[in-house]
C-alpha cells in the first residue's frame, strides 16, 4: 500500500540484477531520473527494452548496466548516432552487449500482446526485410482464414516497466498526457511498474489532450521527481531540451569525456538535480 | 555527424541562388498533393512535407509515428515526438494504434523514407554497414520503415546522392523496395506500389517499366550526367527524353528558408539539413 516512496527505495526494492526492464516514453516523458538511479545503484546484467533507446539507454549501456538490448531504433533523433551504443556493438565497450532487433510495429504489437495476456502478436510486417534472418524471434504464420503470410513476435513481458508521467493523485492513480507512446501497454505487460511523476495532486483533472489513466492498482511504486524526464520533456510542464540532445553528440563521442560527464552529472548527482535542469525550459504555450 | 553534413556548392542558374539541398527538398515537396495522407520521417522528409503544407498543399495530412495525426508544426521538429507535433495535431494516438489502425489499416497514401544505403530497386538499408554481426558502422536500425515500406500506398525516397549511399549491393536490406530481384515485391503478395520516385540533390529517378530499376528522369539545373554517374554505385541509366527539374520559385525558397530559420532559432543548433529518418 505504501506506493509513494523515494526513487532510491523504488529502484532498490523493484529493480534487480538480471531483470528485463522496459523504460518507455516515445521521445516524450523518458524516465531519465529513474535510469540514473539504476546506474548509481550499480545494477548489472539487465536486459533493457525500449523502442527508441535514446540518450538514456546510451548512458546506461555506456556505464555497463546492460548485457542485452531489445530495441527498434537506436539513434539520437535528428542529430545522429548513439555513440555509446555503437561502441558497445562495434567494439564491445565497456562490455559486450547482445542485441535483439525489431521494427517499431513489432515492438508496439509485442507490448500490446503482453498487456492483452496473449503469447504472441500478429501483424503485417517484415515482408522482404533481412531482419528475420538475424533475429530468430521473428516468425511468420499463415492467417487461418485467408492464408495471408503474417509476421509474429513473442509477447513482451518485462519484469519491470518504468515510466515518467505528468501526475498522480493522492490515491496513486497516474495520468499521462500528450504523446502517450506505449507507456500504458508497457505497464500492463510488466510484472511490476515504477512511475515517476512531475507532481502529486489531490484530484486528477480532465485531460487537455490525449490522456491515459493508469489506475493505482496497476502501479507498484510512485515517486515524485519534478523534471525527471529531462532532457526529454513533460508536455504541459517543460519543453524538450533539444540543445542538450545536440550537445550529447560531443559529450558521448569519446569514452573519457563520457565517463567524466556521467561522474559529475549522474554518479555525484541525485534526483533533486532534475527540477533545476528542466524547469528553465518551462513550456510557454501550454504552461502549467 | 549526419545532421551537420554540408550541402553541395551553391547553384546559380536563374536570377535565384539556391543550394542543392534546397532544390532536393523543394522537388520532393512538389510531389505531394493536397489530398495526401503522409507518414513523415525526421530530417529531409519532414522538411519536404511541411514545405508542401506551407505552399501548394495546405490540406495535406501529416502523421508522425509518435502518434500525432494532422499535425501542423510551426518549426520543424528535431525528434519524431517533439511537443510541437502534439500541440498542433488534430489528435494524438498511442504508438500501437498509429502502427495498427492508421499504417497497417491502409490509411496512409504516401510514406517518405531515407536511409544510409539504397539500391537500384529502391531497397533501403538503415541497419549496418558491413556484416550484421561485426558491423563497421552500427546504424540506428529500422524504426518504422519495414512496415511503412509495405503498408503505405506509395513510397517517396529522399536521399543525398553519393557513391557510398547509392550502392550496387546493400550490406543489409532493412526495408523492401522492389526486392533484390525485379518482381520480388509482387511475389510476396504486396499490393501497395512501393517506391515510385527517388529525389536526390542531383536528380529525380523513377522505376523503369518492366524492370523496376530506378533510372534518371530529370536532372536538376546545372547537373551533368557525368556527375550522377560518379555519385552512383551502379551503372545508372537515363531515360531518352531527360528533362531539367523545374527550378525553385522565389516563393518556395522564401517559405523553406523561413521555416529553416525558425527551426534553427527554436532548437539552438542547425538541424534542418539532417539526412536521417526514423
Amino acid at each position: 500500500m505504501t506506493k509513494f516512496v523515494s526513487l532510491s527505495e523504488a529502484v532498490s526494492a523493484h529493480v534487480h540484477d538480471g531483470d528485463v526492464i522496459a523504460m518507455e516514453g516515445f521521445t516524450h516523458l523518458i524516465p531519465f531520473a529513474a535510469g540514473h538511479e539504476i546506474i548509481r545503484q550499480g545494477r548489472k546484467n539487465l536486459t533493457l527494452v525500449r523502442m527508441t533507446p535514446d540518450l538514456l539507454y546510451d548512458q546506461m549501456i555506456g556505464m555497463g548496466v546492460a548485457s542485452k538490448l531489445i530495441f527498434s531504433w537506436g539513434g539520437n533523433p535528428g542529430v545522429g548516432s548513439l555513440h555509446r551504443f555503437r561502441d558497445a556493438v562495434e567494439h564491445r565497450w565497456p562490455i559486450p552487449i547482445e542485441i535483439e532487433e525489431h521494427s517499431h510495429a513489432a515492438m508496439a504489437n509485442a507490448y500490446d500482446a503482453g498487456a492483452a495476456g496473449l503469447p504472441c502478436a500478429i501483424f503485417r510486417g517484415y515482408l522482404g526485410s533481412d531482419l528475420p534472418t538475424v533475429n530468430s524471434k521473428i516468425k511468420f504464420i499463415r492467417c487461418p482464414f485467408t492464408g495471408e503470410k503474417l509476421a509474429s513476435v513473442a509477447a513482451m513481458r518485462p519484469d519491470v516497466a518504468i515510466i515518467h508521467a505528468q501526475k498522480a493523485d493522492a490515491d496513486g492513480n497516474v495520468q499521462v498526457e500528450g504523446i502517450i507512446g506505449v507507456q500504458k501497454e508497457a505497464v500492463l505487460a510488466s510484472t511490476r511498474a515504477i512511475v515517476t511523476v512531475e507532481e502529486v495532486v489531490d484530484e486528477l483533472t480532465p485531460p487537455q489532450t490525449s490522456s491515459v489513466i493508469l489506475p493505482s492498482w496497476t502501479v507498484t511504486a510512485i515517486v515524485k521527481v519534478p523534471g525527471g524526464a529531462h532532457p526529454s520533456y513533460a508536455y504541459g510542464y517543460y519543453d524538450r531540451d533539444n540543445a542538450f540532445y545536440i550537445a550529447w553528440e560531443n559529450i558521448s563521442r569519446d569514452r573519457n569525456g563520457f565517463r567524466e560527464w556521467m561522474q559529475k552529472n549522474v554518479l555525484e548527482a541525485s534526483p533533486d538535480s532534475f527540477a533545476s535542469r528542466a524547469y528553465h525550459l518551462a513550456s510557454d504555450t501550454h504552461g502549467n | 555527424m549526419w545532421a551537420l553534413q554540408s550541402t553541395r556548392s551553391m547553384t546559380v542558374h536563374s536570377t535565384l541562388t539556391y543550394t542543392s539541398s534546397e532544390m532536393m527538398t523543394i522537388a520532393a515537396a512538389r510531389l505531394l498533393k493536397d489530398e495526401d495522407v503522409c507518414f513523415v520521417g525526421i530530417g529531409l522528409p519532414s522538411a519536404a512535407c511541411n514545405l508542401a503544407r506551407l505552399t501548394h498543399a495546405p490540406g495535406i495530412t501529416l502523421i508522425y509515428e509518435s502518434g500525432t495525426i494532422g499535425t501542423k508544426p510551426v518549426v520543424l521538429p528535431l525528434s519524431i515526438g517533439d511537443g510541437e507535433l502534439c500541440a498542433t495535431a488534430l489528435t494524438t494516438v498511442s504508438v500501437p494504434e498509429v502502427f495498427r489502425y492508421w499504417l497497417q489499416g491502409g490509411r496512409i497514401s504516401v510514406g517518405f523514407l531515407s536511409g544510409a544505403q539504397v539500391d537500384k530497386f529502391g531497397n533501403i538499408n538503415t541497419t549496418t554497414i558491413g556484416p550484421y554481426n561485426a558491423p563497421k558502422v552500427r546504424l540506428p536500425g529500422s524504426g518504422g520503415a519495414p512496415e511503412i515500406a509495405v503498408s503505405c500506398g506509395q513510397i517517396f525516397i529522399i536521399m543525398r546522392h553519393s557513391r557510398r549511399a547509392f550502392v550496387e549491393k546493400l550490406d543489409f536490406l532493412t526495408s523492401l523496395g522492389y526486392g533484390r530481384k525485379p518482381y520480388e515485391r509482387k511475389k510476396l503478395g504486396i499490393k501497395t506500389l512501393g517506391p515510385t520516385v527517388m529525389i536526390t540533390d542531383l536528380c529525380v529517378m523513377r522505376p523503369e517499366a518492366g524492370t523496376n530499376e530506378f533510372v534518371v528522369t530529370s536532372l536538376h539545373a546545372g547537373v551533368t550526367r557525368e556527375q550522377v554517374r560518379e555519385n552512383t554505385g551502379w551503372a545508372v541509366k537515363f531515360v531518352d527524353e531527360i528533362s531539367e527539374t523545374l527550378q525553385p520559385t522565389e516563393f518556395e525558397l522564401n517559405v523553406l528558408r523561413d521555416l529553416n530559420l525558425r527551426t534553427v532559432q527554436a532548437h539552438g543548433g542547425d538541424v534542418t539539413s539532417g539526412s536521417q529518418t526514423d
